[in-house]
């Protein structure tokens, strides 16, 4: 009798099960799947919450304007918990499970190296949108945030031209993003003729919150009659007690600028910023752009989200890119298929938000402009210099000895991630 | 007679009021030359008219343009003008109230109201009308006209009446080489009284005296800043050093950079043990709270971290609602950290904690998800987004003993607060009826339950009185480090650290071993890099555990046995 009643149970739930899954079908059929990878809780949600509304956002528009290729556009949201291998399984199971045809998603160079393996494997899209330390190029990857070129070496540049500045300090969390970026400058900053005495690296623990003793020793490092300035590759939360700690030992950006590389606008409004006015920020887009299409993008953004104060930021332009040359390469292949979408995203342009047209590269950076910005006292930044025009992502670093023979090319003949362009073969030194 | 006198009389006042209108004449001739002079140049459009002097709001005008070097040119211009408009104009394109019309081009004052730009006139400070908010922007400058602006105003600030204004402006111009800038030093020497506006302009003038073509100005200069610590001081001097060629310069030069250098040496010092002590002392303030409910009363309460962020949060919920008053709010947030820390505090001893006494691996995995729900729960309500707790002014800033050697206020505060919050502690457990119960039931529980005293009561309010020290802690760490939902995360392990190497159930152990900790890793810091020097120390305390696996004061007798 129990045992009966049991199988009627299995067999109703068989049915229901796959009554769900059949329904799923036919959803799937009618929608193009997008997923969005981006943690919702832990310590990474404070920067990823927003590009997951801003992934929602752009969905939401483009249903409005009739989907794509006739089709709404449905997003498919899960949340990993900023935890890095939990980034993998939900990747398998975007692809598999979900069937998506696209992800937009991760944030630290950490979760991109753990769902990589799974792209690939399955043959899924991803557009990653923030900035981070290049060494990489995969043909299931489309980066839209900027490769160190495009941020880190302008960046000294300005400094040493515009400012006049002969000693460095590199300081950064103790991380790969910082640590290769700083790899790349200190040799940048060397063939520009700066001593080793004059550059001193600095790395901190994620979440440090105790910047005593570095701002002071940043502040004896500075006070030897050269131009000092700081490159800051400190991440996330950590930012507000250094900034805090530099106002507060009277470290003004007059005497010893601080150009940060991971600072935006989001980071900023955490924290009452009269004391950091003129400290700089290195990104390829900035809230205060005065132009058309930015000032439309701020206010969907808004209304969006129902909150008139809420910035936008670097990332967020990158998700933009990135989602709208999804778009366009989706209707000139006429396909979901990764492999039609990736060949026809290589050469699409679309505008940016800074009053340009953003291009998809060979090599899947983009070509984008690299802007300095001060900060002011109402959290936003002051524009102060630009490039002249667009800086082409590199995505092997010229200035480090494992990858200054490396490029990346996706377009035939070469279709290679990682061609070395010495002995003419796919899969060079730095090969993963 | 009369008549004739009458004559005279009107003669004389004839003369009086011809003379008066050729002085009225001339007077009006001086006032109105440089209207004439423009007048003329704008009616005769061939002639050049860069030699009249262009109007303030012409100047301002320049603002506009993109470049820097053009702003700058119009700084420096701005600043020659002979007019009261000049200070005050400096100050807003400084606090970036003067904004750039996109209409018509021109600058003006300008606020925002409504969301829209109330537009000024920058010499009469009449009202012109509002424009758009995006027909506007702010002008924007960068730090070498920030540094420029600072130095025109600091030459203004010079002749101030505030002496205050006068050492800050002295001290600005410190490292100057600008003749017109020395000069100016140099006369306000003259009739200057106050003796520190004296010594900015002394270390100014004698610096800039390193440069004289005389041997003996430059050893005289050298001589007098042999003890001077400014940095700007070391660096000329070490400049000197490179350049000179007589040997009794050289032989001076050493002497005096030998001086500063163990000057700033001996401060350094001070300087990091100040650092350590601060350390210490937010350490102490996370520890405190959990020397109590772990130590005392034996519970390992993982969500020790997110009654102190529950603290930080309450302090900013205080400011939020007492907008107007951020002085003071932090007076209001204490007492109220206390009591919501505390509230929860006795919530989880209720309803998780009573019924795992005598389990701590259950205790642990429960209060662990409990410090979960309560991070998420703030998730949830403030967003993962940091939420802004102001500091107030008197919390800001640095206490300068000297250029080398400063005292941040925000602390030295926190210092003093820690303190004094372990001294209450400690008097409340020594010295009232609470703290005798409390010390009785964790010593032996069935005897102070024999003698009368309610141990479950007891148990529930030293929990929370562990808990709402919790959350006082996190009132002082919200104006150290961010106030959001992972802050109590960083605080936990070093909480535990403290506690366990003070030795469990010593307050004095927990006081030593956070000063102990704190500075030992200031030390270390330097040497080792900050990732270096605290895995050191935790190497250190995992050694010191196991020689004495009872902490640096281990408790004795009958209580330690269980």
């Amino acid at each position: 009798m129990s045992f009966s009643k049991s199988m009627k149970k299995l067999a109703a739930g068989v049915v229901a099960s796959s009554a769900i899954a059949y329904s799923g079908a036919v959803m799937a059929a009618d929608t193009i799947k997008v997923g969005v990878l981006h943690s919702l809780s832990g310590t990474m949600a404070i920067s990823e919450s927003t590009l997951k509304d801003t992934v929602l956002m752009m969905i939401e528009e483009q249903n409005k304007k009739g989907g794509v290729m006739g089709k709404k556009l449905e997003p498919v949201v899960v949340d990993p918990a900023s935890n890095w291998p939990l980034f993998a399984e939900k990747t398998r199971e975007l692809i598999t499970k979900e069937d998506v045809d696209v992800i937009f998603g991760c944030w630290t160079s950490v979760s991109r190296k753990s769902v990589l393996p799974v792209v690939e494997e399955l043959n899924g899209l991803l557009f990653y949108p923030v900035q981070y330390e290049g060494e990489e190029s995969s043909k299931n990857v489309f980066y839209t945030g900027a490769a160190p070129n495009q941020q880190a070496i302008p960046a000294v540049d300005y400094l040493i031209n515009d400012l006049g500045v002969k000693r460095f300090v590199l300081a950064g969390t103790d991380y790969v993003y910082p640590r290769t970026t700083n790899k790349i400058l200190e040799a940048y900053l060397k063939s520009k003729g700066v001593a080793e005495k004059d550059i001193m690296i600095n790395y901190t623990p994620f979440g440090h919150s105790d910047w005593q003793s570095i701002v002071s020793d940043i502040k004896a490092f500075g006070s030897q009659g050269k131009k000092t300035a700081v490159v800051s590759t400190i991440n996330g939360d950590a930012n507000v007690p250094f900034y805090k700690e530099l106002g507060n030992q009277g470290v003004s950006a007059e005497d010893i600028p601080v150009v940060a590389f991971s600072v935006g606008e989001e980071e900023l409004s955490g924290i009452d910023t009269a004391p950091l006015v003129g400290h700089l920020a290195a990104w390829n887009y900035f809230q205060s752009v005065y132009n058309d299409t930015n000032e439309a993008f701020i206010d969907q953004w808004h209304s969006f989200t129902g909150d008139d104060k809420r910035v936008t930021n670097d990332p967020m332009e990158a998700t933009y890119i990135g989602f709208n040359m999804w778009v366009k390469a989706v209707e000139k292949a006429k396909s979901t298929d990764t492999d039609k979408v990736a060949d026809a995203m290589i050469g699409i342009q679309t505008p940016n938000l800074t009053g340009g047209m953003a291009v998809m590269n060979e090599n899947h950076h983009l070509s984008k402009p690299v802007l300095i910005g001060e900060i002011q006292d109402d959290g936003q930044f002051a524009v102060v210099w630009e490039t002249d025009g667009l800086v082409k992502g590199d995505a092997w670093s010229d200035f480090l000895p494992g990858s200054k023979d490396l490029i990346s090319d996706w377009t035939a003949p070469i279709k290679c991630g990682n061609y070395n362009t010495k002995t003419k073969s796919c899969g060079g030194a730095a090969a993963k | 007679m009369g008549y004739s006198f009458s004559r005279m009389l009107a003669a004389i006042v004839l003369a009086i009021m011809a003379s008066l209108s050729w002085a009225d004449e001339v007077l009006q001739d001086t006032t109105a030359s440089p209207q004439t002079i423009e007048a003329m140049a704008d009616a005769d459009v061939e002639e050049d008219i860069a030699g009249a002097p262009p109007s303030i709001q012409d100047i301002l005008n320049q603002l506009a343009s993109r470049s820097f070097d053009d702003k700058e040119a119009a700084i420096r211009q701005l600043a020659e003008q002979d007019s009261p408009r000049v200070v005050p104009l400096l100050n807003a394109l400084m606090n970036r109230d003067l904004v750039h019309n996109r209409e018509d081009d021109t600058i003006s004052l300008g606020s925002k109201q409504d969301g829209q730009w109330l537009l000024l006139d920058p010499v009469s400070e009449t009202e012109i009308g509002t424009v758009d908010s995006r027909a506007a922007r702010p002008v924007v400058i960068n730090n070498r006209l920030r540094t420029v602006i600072n130095n025109q105003l600091a030459l203004f600030a010079l002749n101030s009446d505030d002496s205050e204004q006068r050492v800050q402006a002295a001290a600005q111009l410190i490292g100057n080489d600008d003749p017109d800038m020395l000069s100016a030093l140099r006369l306000r020497r003259e009739s200057e009284d106050n003796s520190r506006v004296i010594e900015q302009i002394d270390t100014a003038l004698n610096i800039a005296a390193l440069g004289s073509d005389e041997l003996t100005a430059r050893l005289n200069a050298i001589d007098t800043l042999s003890s001077n610590l400014h940095p700007e001081v070391k660096n000329r001097l070490n400049e000197r050093l490179r350049l000179t060629e007589s040997d009794a310069e050289k032989t001076a030069l050493t002497k005096a950079l030998r001086r500063i250098d163990s000057r700033i040496e001996n401060f350094q010092t001070a300087d990091t043990i100040f650092f350590g002590l601060s350390l210490g002392s937010v350490l102490l303030l996370a520890a405190i709270g959990l020397a109590i409910t772990f130590g005392v009363m034996g519970v390992i309460n993982m969500a020790h971290g997110e009654l102190i962020m529950l603290g930080a949060y309450t302090t900013y919920v205080v400011q939020q609602l007492l907008p107007n008053s951020h002085e003071w709010s932090l007076l209001v947030a204490v007492p109220a950290a206390f009591l919501v820390s505390a509230f929860v505090g006795i919530l989880i001893e209720r309803f998780v904690i009573r019924f795992l006494y005598g389990r701590p691996l259950e205790t642990l995995l429960a209060t662990f998800g409990v410090s979960l729900i309560l991070q998420q729960a703030v998730r949830v309500i403030f967003s993962p987004l940091n939420r802004t707790v102001i500091t107030p002014d008197w919390m800001s800033g640095a206490l300068q003993i000297n250029p080398v050697f400063s005292l941040t206020y925000n602390r030295l505060y926190i210092i003093f607060f820690a303190l004094a919050v372990f001294l209450g502690l400690l008097t409340l457990l020594k010295k009232t009826r609470l703290g005798l119960q409390v010390r009785a039931v964790s010593q032996n529980r069935t005897t102070a339950r024999a003698l009368g005293i309610r141990s479950e009561r007891v148990n529930a309010l030293t929990f929370g009185l562990g808990s709402g020290i919790a959350g006082i802690a996190g009132v002082a760490l919200a104006q150290l480090t961010n106030v959001g939902p992972n802050l109590g995360q960083s605080y936990i392990i070093d909480s535990f650290m403290v506690v366990v190497f003070g030795g469990v159930g010593n307050l004095w152990g927990t006081l030593t071993a956070a000063f102990g900790l704190g500075i030992a890793n200031k030390l270390l810091e330097p040497m080792a890099g900050a990732v270096l020097a605290k895995i050191l120390v935790l190497i250190f305390i995992i050694l010191f555990i196991q020689r004495k696996p009872r902490g640096l004061f281990p408790q004795r007798g009958r209580a330690a046995e269980d």
